[in-house]
């Protein structure tokens, strides 16, 4: 998923995993999985004790979007609140 | 004979011998206590033991429940699997401190009384800060006196709050406190430390990534799984915990997100976790009671073996930097393997132990209605799956090539992990045993196709979050840094303020000094300018003279009165 330098030693054999176009399979097959997962709610009857947990996709979307969201604040939150790695030594 | 000894008092007095051993019968010896212990708490029958009158108040060292049983189990595993994980590791110090340590957090559990439990309380904290002063550098010596500090405060809070109640209710026994007094909110605040609270929590992030790779493991388990019981007994089905749980849960996570070492992240998702169990006690229906012992019985193994695992990899690279790492799993595929089924069972996924434990407390929120804690724990456990489901063993052992090619990890660090793996799993597939230890009867099934649904449809589209974050780049890369949390206030701001204080009482001092020393200084002169050994009134005056002087202040005498 990275573009990095390839720091394999010499002669060392490169893994399934390291070819950038089987980590692209990965990606294929997770978004099939969940695809599969999704179509279950069509059959699938839940009881809900709060009225929207028998929605169409509610794990699933609550499952992408919130981890969505608290990365990018997160990712925000750096900004304020990140310093050197020696900050409380000096 | 045996039956007669408190259980954890046979490893605190066992670890007393623990630095008069050779190194070579060492590792056995100590690994022999915990399964005496463990041997001895099973042959044991429900009830008080040690009953003693003190000042006239009862106190009864050993209490065993189901409560006490399940958290002492668990702890005596925990003790076992620590040992073997830390047998290659030589260090006086550590051996004899985490032995004592996890026999006072032992000890704690089966206490009684208040007082009982204050003096184990105390003894969890002194011995334990020896274990993140066994990392040996200077953060863990400075870590450490942080930690101390924070830990005695706890039981100082636990002593004071123990006194008031048996002042209000002429009894020191520890059993539900609740908040209607001051002493329950002086001992609710004590345990609050030890379980780490929000603002409560920084000596944990703090201390256990500092010390050594073994070190952590045992520190991880005991401290806040004791407050955690600590809690279940004292403050079931108060209201507030729900809150302060959920808190829990949910802040730590942003924090885990962007830490980089790794270690620091697994002690932020040790938070967030806690927050689980803190809810379910807060809840306090028998079914929320049950998912918080039995989710700190899973999380203690699983939390273990995620934290071993970054201790193979620290103990074999150096570090356990997020930046540093990556590609590891090439040469340590035993570490990784284990990493992932910690993380599995950290995420909660079906067949590992997460999943038949914390379902419980989220199912027991739903059952009782309510909705915002209901929302946030779902949503900390969507997030739990980011930060040690995903995070911990992609930046470890896949990501970028680090080039770096470390040895596999040594067999014991391997058989403690693979042993803490084969639970995890177990508990998974098999939950029956560990539900019959639970407090209460357990009616809930966790293998219902909805249950199982539900949850892989919020884990696996988390996990389609980060590929989607990690393909568009907007994934924030492991960068080296410090990132500030809630300590930042004693650690900068109140030691600026401590400096910026000394500094100026220090200038007022030096002036006052200085006035009041030039002050004293011409009384001194005066004094030596008349009475020095040149003074007006020190001088040697001839005998003449002397007569001259008598004869002319009679004769003004003499004039005065006349007239």
């Amino acid at each position: 998923m990275y573009h990095h330098p390839d720091r394999r030693a010499e002669g060392e054999k490169p893994n399934w995993i390291d070819h950038p176009g089987n980590v692209r399979k990965v990606f294929w097959a997770l978004v099939v999985v969940c695809a599969a997962l999704l179509s279950l709610d069509l059959f699938l009857h839940k009881h809900d004790k709060f009225g929207f947990e028998s929605l169409f996709g509610f794990f699933g979307f609550y499952g992408f979007v919130l981890p969505f969201l608290l990365v990018l604040s997160a990712k925000a939150l750096r900004r304020i609140l990140m310093r050197d790695e020696d900050y409380y030594d000096r | 004979m045996i039956a007669s000894i408190p259980p954890g008092l046979i490893m605190i007095i066992g670890a007393v011998l623990v630095p008069l051993l050779p190194s070579r019968v060492r590792g056995a010896y100590m690994l022999a206590l915990p399964l005496i212990g463990i041997w001895q708490l099973f042959s044991l029958d429900p009830g008080s033991y040690g009953q003693m009158t003190l000042f006239g108040f009862d106190l009864v060292h050993v209490r065993i429940d189901k409560l006490s049983i399940v958290f002492g189990a668990i702890f005596y595993i925990a003790a076992i699997l620590g040992i073997v994980y830390a047998l290659h590791n030589d260090d006086r110090t550590e051996q004899t401190a985490s032995l004592a340590y996890m026999g006072a957090a032992i000890g704690a559990t089966f206490a009684g009384d208040l007082i009982t439990l204050f003096v184990y309380w105390e003894l969890t904290a002194v011995t334990s800060v020896f274990i993140v002063w066994a990392g040996k550098t200077e953060r863990s010596y400075q870590a450490g006196m942080r930690y101390l500090i924070i830990q005695v405060l706890s039981g100082v809070l636990l002593a004071a709050g123990a006194v008031v109640l048996a002042k209000e209710t002429g009894s020191f026994a520890f059993d539900f406190i609740g908040i209607e007094s001051l002493g329950g909110w002086l001992v609710l605040a004590a345990f609050g430390i030890k379980c780490a609270f929000p603002l409560l929590h920084n000596w944990l992030q703090d201390s256990y990534p500092e010390a050594s790779p073994t070190g952590t493991v045992f520190l991880s388990a005991f401290t806040t799984k004791l407050a955690v019981y600590a809690l279940a007994r004292g403050y079931p089905g108060t209201e507030m915990l729900i809150w302060i749980g959920i808190v829990m849960s949910a802040w730590p996570i942003f924090y885990a997100v962007i830490e980089n070492d790794l270690r620091r992240v697994l002690a932020y998702s040790l938070n967030n976790q806690l927050g689980f169990m803190v809810a379910g006690v807060g809840i306090g229906t028998e079914l929320a009671i049950n998912g918080a012992a039995g989710h700190a019985f899973a999380h203690i193994l699983y939390k273990a073996l995620l934290l071993m695992s970054m201790g193979a990899v620290l103990h074999r690279t150096g570090t356990a930097k997020g930046s540093e790492l990556g590609g590891l799993y090439r040469t340590m595929p035993w570490t990784t393997g284990f990493c992932i089924i910690g993380a599995a069972a950290a995420s909660a996924f079906p067949l590992f132990s997460g999943f038949v434990t914390k379902t419980m407390i989220l199912t027991a929120a739903a059952a009782e209605g309510h909705l915002v804690p209901y929302l946030v724990l779902l949503f900390s456990s969507a997030a739990v799956f980011y930060h040690s489901g995903i995070k911990i063993p992609y930046f470890a052992f896949f990501a970028q090539d680090s080039g770096k090619r470390p040895d596999e990890a040594p067999p014991n660090m391997l058989i403690a992990m693979g042993l803490a793996a084969a639970a995890c799993v177990g508990i998974g597939v098999y939950p029956d045993p560990l539900y019959a230890m639970l407090p209460f009867p357990v009616t809930y099934v966790p293998y219902t196709t909805e249950h199982v649904i539900s949850d892989l449809q919020l884990l696996m589209f988390s996990a389609l979050a980060f590929a989607v974050l990690q393909r568009t780049g907007l994934y924030p890369p492991e960068l080296r840094s410090t990132v500030l949390d809630f300590d930042w206030v004693y650690r900068r701001l109140g030691r600026d303020w401590a400096v910026f204080l000394a500094e100026r009482t220090g200038n007022a001092l030096r002036t006052v000094y200085a006035d009041f020393g030039g002050m004293l200084n011409r009384v001194i002169d005066a004094v030596f300018h008349y009475h020095g050994p040149k003074g007006l009134l020190a001088r040697t005056q001839e005998i003449g003279q002397a007569t001259l002087v008598i004869t002319v202040v009679l004769a003004i005498f003499l004039t005065a009165f006349y007239l």
